[in-house]
């Protein structure tokens, strides 16, 4: 999931604390010791990433399993 | 485990030892196979297990005596496959598309004498591995005792494509030369090595007879014989021919006579193959015994053979099925896997979703164990730290919970000093149903003894489950240490699973089960006889109660005092199934477990009745009716399958209701968090519930929020979204604030975490 673009357009979250709506970004992400790099939306003002349900559920389980059994 | 351990293992299972026909039949023609493709109408393919394994299946093959016949598990009961037959039949309505695939020339030179089919058999076979071979014989025409078969049976184009297949080969052939003792030595001394073919015939073509053994050793070095043992039996012939040019070979190569051949011949097979459901059918008789049977006439009797195998265990096993093998190829697999330094472990998921219920060594005729296999691997994997987090991780934590101070208590009886005995009711009982661990404590004290101390803890299971040693051992000491400051009273457990790890565990303690303890002292005043007006009702054994005969017979004595009527499911007492709960099974593939309680639930039309908590809520929540004993026993507190989160809430209540009103102990008051009100809709539970996602979880989420935490709005629908991390699993909620409760939408998790700095 290296470098994937995980943002499919606006949504319509917005920071609540910053009251900004969220933009594109790169984000980091880390489990088992290995770190990928993917554009997830977050708050541009504090920087709160949004992580969606459908990639929390799908793509992310994923590779936590595939990690998993490294 | 080593490779010493895998083989012993692998060889423990027999599923993969030969079929009866096969080991039975000289040359090994996988007989099971063939007939099988025989019985699909699958010719050619038959014909092609023939060409692979028969040299000249054209001859062999209408020819066969059949000796695999006496060995077919089908004679037993009835009439054996007729094999010769099915390959006869095989032979006439198929034609080969085999060539003789040859190695490079060698240049040794190899006389074989006599043309019958052994002589044949090792001209062929030597032809194949590249030796120049000149057949000599005195005869006119090849084939020797061939000849004296009908040409109905064995038509002569046989013999003589044999012929052509090996002059195509390479083979000079000479006929009509008769073999003198003189022109004997002389082969013996130009050729490296000589065959001498008796094929049969006493005397053999040289009217001398040498010693010689099964392998075609004779008492001169360089030469080879054959075709004596059995008389003219032409597999046997073809088999002697096999192992002289086997012998040869080696000769001529200078490796070892012996080594490896054990198995050469027939051999006596150590599979199992369970006759029970087997109706005999008689054996197909040809229309024309002349001919042989038409192929639809083949296929009839083909269709007879029940493909002998052993997987007894595959039977009974959803799981083992599931992963399309024997357990001699798990183990196998699981030996590769644990092998593995740098790359993914494929079979993760096998090892960790066996329920370790142990029928699989119930059933199997020589007691393999599946369950000691992924135990142990288990074990290895988490001292290794190679288990995967979160196998085992959401029974772990529920463990840890009902180990803390949010569900552990030990008190002598209320105003006693002492226990005599002291009740471990188990933490699925607490939070499946809290009401009846106060009725039957109530009763252990009336009925049983005053000094009836209680326990409210978890036993270690998924910890022992899920191969995590140390964790078990820190229960185990917190268990032990509780139980001897109460003096070592006799432990009273509600849960077979409770009873069993104590056996292992804590075998200082003296542990009897609370339906024994019932059985010998009566059910409370009132219940008896209550079921009579009730159907039947099916029992369910918890697999964990496999061997606990004396527990099985407690339970049905008591459900008989009750008034119920008990039906035997098939699969009881001994060879109960698992509910899937056992060895974290519906944790590591709830998809498996479900399949396992469909199967379950399936067995019988009848309600069913457990004594274990988990079964029932297990089997209800694939839509049985299912009772528990006590449900029987104090129906009025009954609430089947409360799902995780009201199991937690269950065990927290029952933790301070006791207290309060047993021990008139005042109880601090929840942690904030633990407080806040939810509102979730039934859909929104059952997703929820799905993703193994507590409603505490949710509650510290939100709790998070109300002390700052940031979160992201909806202003279309007025939504919230925020997250908390408290271990390992980041939880979302999506949810609502309402005047004073919290509505949630929904929730999920993931276990990456966004880098430091990232947020
Ligand atoms: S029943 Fe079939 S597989 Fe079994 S021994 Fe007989 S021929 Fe072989
Ligand atoms: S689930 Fe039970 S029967 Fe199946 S392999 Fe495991 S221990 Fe054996
Ligand atoms: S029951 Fe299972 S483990 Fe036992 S020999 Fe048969 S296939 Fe192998
Ligand atoms: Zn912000």
């Amino acid at each position: 999931m290296s470098q994937m673009k995980m943002t499919d357009g606006p949504v319509d979250w917005e920071c609540a604390h910053c009251d900004t709506p969220l933009s594109p970004g790169k984000v980091s992400l880390d489990y088992m010791g290995s770190r990928f790099t993917v554009e997830l939306m977050r708050c541009p003002t504090c920087g709160f990433v949004y992580i969606p349900e459908d990639l929390a559920m799908g793509k992310m389980a994923e590779v936590e399993g595939i990690l998993e059994d490294k | 485990m080593d490779q010493k351990e895998l083989r012993e293992l692998e060889r423990k299972c027999i599923q993969d030892e030969p079929p009866f026909c096969k080991a039975a039949c000289p040359i090994h023609v996988d007989a099971r196979l063939f007939v099988g493709h025989m019985a699909r109408g699958k010719l050619r393919d038959a014909r092609k297990i023939l060409d692979k394994t028969m040299p000249f299946p054209a001859i062999l093959g209408r020819i066969c005596d059949h000796p695999c016949e006496t060995q077919c598990r089908l004679k037993e009961s009835g009439d054996a496959i007729a094999v010769g037959a099915l390959e006869r039949a095989c032979i006439t309505h198929t034609t080969s598309s085999k060539k003789i695939f040859k190695l490079p020339p060698k240049d040794t030179k190899i006389a074989i004498i006599g043309s019958g089919l052994s002589a044949l058999t090792v001209a062929l076979d030597l032809t194949k591995k590249g030796y120049p071979i000149h057949l000599f014989d005195g005869a006119p025409k090849p084939g020797g005792t061939l000849c004296d078969i009908p040409a109905s049976l064995l038509p002569r184009e046989a013999i003589d494509d044999a012929i052509t297949q090996l002059k195509e080969g390479g083979a000079s052939i000479t006929m009509d030369t008769p073999i003198t003792p003189e022109r004997f030595e002389t082969l013996c001394d130009t050729f490296d090595a000589v065959y001498l073919g008796y094929d049969g015939k006493n005397e053999g073509p040289l009217g001398t007879v040498f010693p010689m053994d099964k392998r075609g050793l004779t008492n001169r070095e360089n030469l080879f014989a054959g075709g004596k043992i059995k008389g003219n039996s032409p597999v046997y012939l073809a088999a002697q021919g096999r192992w002289a040019a086997t012998s040869m070979d080696r000769y001529l190569q200078k490796v070892s006579m012996t080594a490896g051949r054990e198995t050469e011949g027939p051999v006596p097979s150590r599979l199992y193959t369970n006759m029970k459901d087997v109706v005999p059918a008689p054996k197909k008789m040809p229309a024309s015994p002349e001919t042989g049977y038409t192929s639809d006439e083949a296929e009839i009797e083909a269709r007879r053979c029940i493909q002998c195998e052993c997987l007894e265990c595959v039977k009974v096993c959803a799981y083992l099925e599931k992963h399309k093998g024997s357990p001699k190829a798990y183990v196998r697999q699981i030996y590769n896997n644990l092998s593995i330094v740098k790359g993914t472990r494929t079979i993760n998921t096998l090892i960790n979703s066996c329920n370790l219920c142990g029928l699989c060594e119930t059933v199997c005729p020589t007691g393999f164990s599946m369950a000691d296999v992924c135990h142990t691997t288990r074990q290895h994997m988490v001292q290794i730290g190679k288990m995967p987090p979160s196998a085992h991780e959401f029974a772990l934590l529920d463990m840890t919970f009902s180990n803390s101070d949010d569900f552990f208590l030990t008190r002598h009886a209320p105003e006693e000093t002492k226990s005599q005995w002291l009740f471990f009711p188990g933490c699925q009982l607490g939070g499946s149903s809290p009401q009846h661990v106060t009725d039957a404590y109530a009763y252990l004290r009336k009925n049983l003894h005053p000094q009836t101390g209680l326990m409210l803890a978890c036993c270690g299971a998924p910890a022992h489950w899920g191969g995590d040693d140390a964790r078990l051992a820190s229960v185990m000491e917190k268990i032990k240490g509780a139980w001897t400051t109460m003096g070592k009273p006799g432990l009273i457990t509600a849960c077979s699973s409770c009873q069993s790890i104590f056996t292992q565990f804590l075998p200082e303690a003296e542990t009897v089960s609370i339906w024994d303890i019932m059985a010998e002292k009566g059910l409370p005043a009132g219940s008896q006889g209550t079921q009579s007006q009730m159907m039947p009702l099916a029992i369910i054994d918890p697999c964990t109660a496999r061997h606990e005969k004396g527990v099985q017979k407690s339970v049905r004595s008591l459900l008989t005092d009750l008034g119920t009527k008990v039906e035997e499911l098939e699969h009881s007492g001994e060879h109960t199934e698992c509910c899937g709960f056992g060895g974290n099974m519906s944790n590591a593939d709830p998809a498996v477990a479900d399949e396992i309680l469909k199967r379950r639930i399936s067995q019988s039309p009848l309600d069913y009745v457990a004594y274990c908590i988990v079964c029932r809520d297990h089997l209800a929540s694939a839509g049985k009716r299912v009772h528990h004993i006590l449900d029987l026993i104090w129906p009025e507190h009954t609430a089947p399958n409360p799902g995780f989160s009201m199991r937690q809430e269950n065990r927290l209540r029952l933790k301070s209701t006791l207290r309060e009103t047993l021990w008139h102990e005042k109880c601090p008051e929840a942690e904030a968090y633990r407080r806040i009100p939810l509102q979730i809709s039934e859909d929104a539970l059952k997703t929820i519930e799905g993703r193994r996602i507590l409603k505490e979880d949710i509650q510290k989420v939100l709790h998070h929020v109300k002390n700052g935490g940031k979160g992201l709005k909806n202003p279309k629908n007025g939504h919230r979204l925020a997250f908390y991390k408290p271990l390992k699993v980041t939880f979302w909620v999506e949810y609502e604030e309402r005047d004073d409760l919290f509505v949630i939408h929904n929730a999920y998790c993931h276990r990456m975490t966004v880098a430091e700095g990232g947020r």
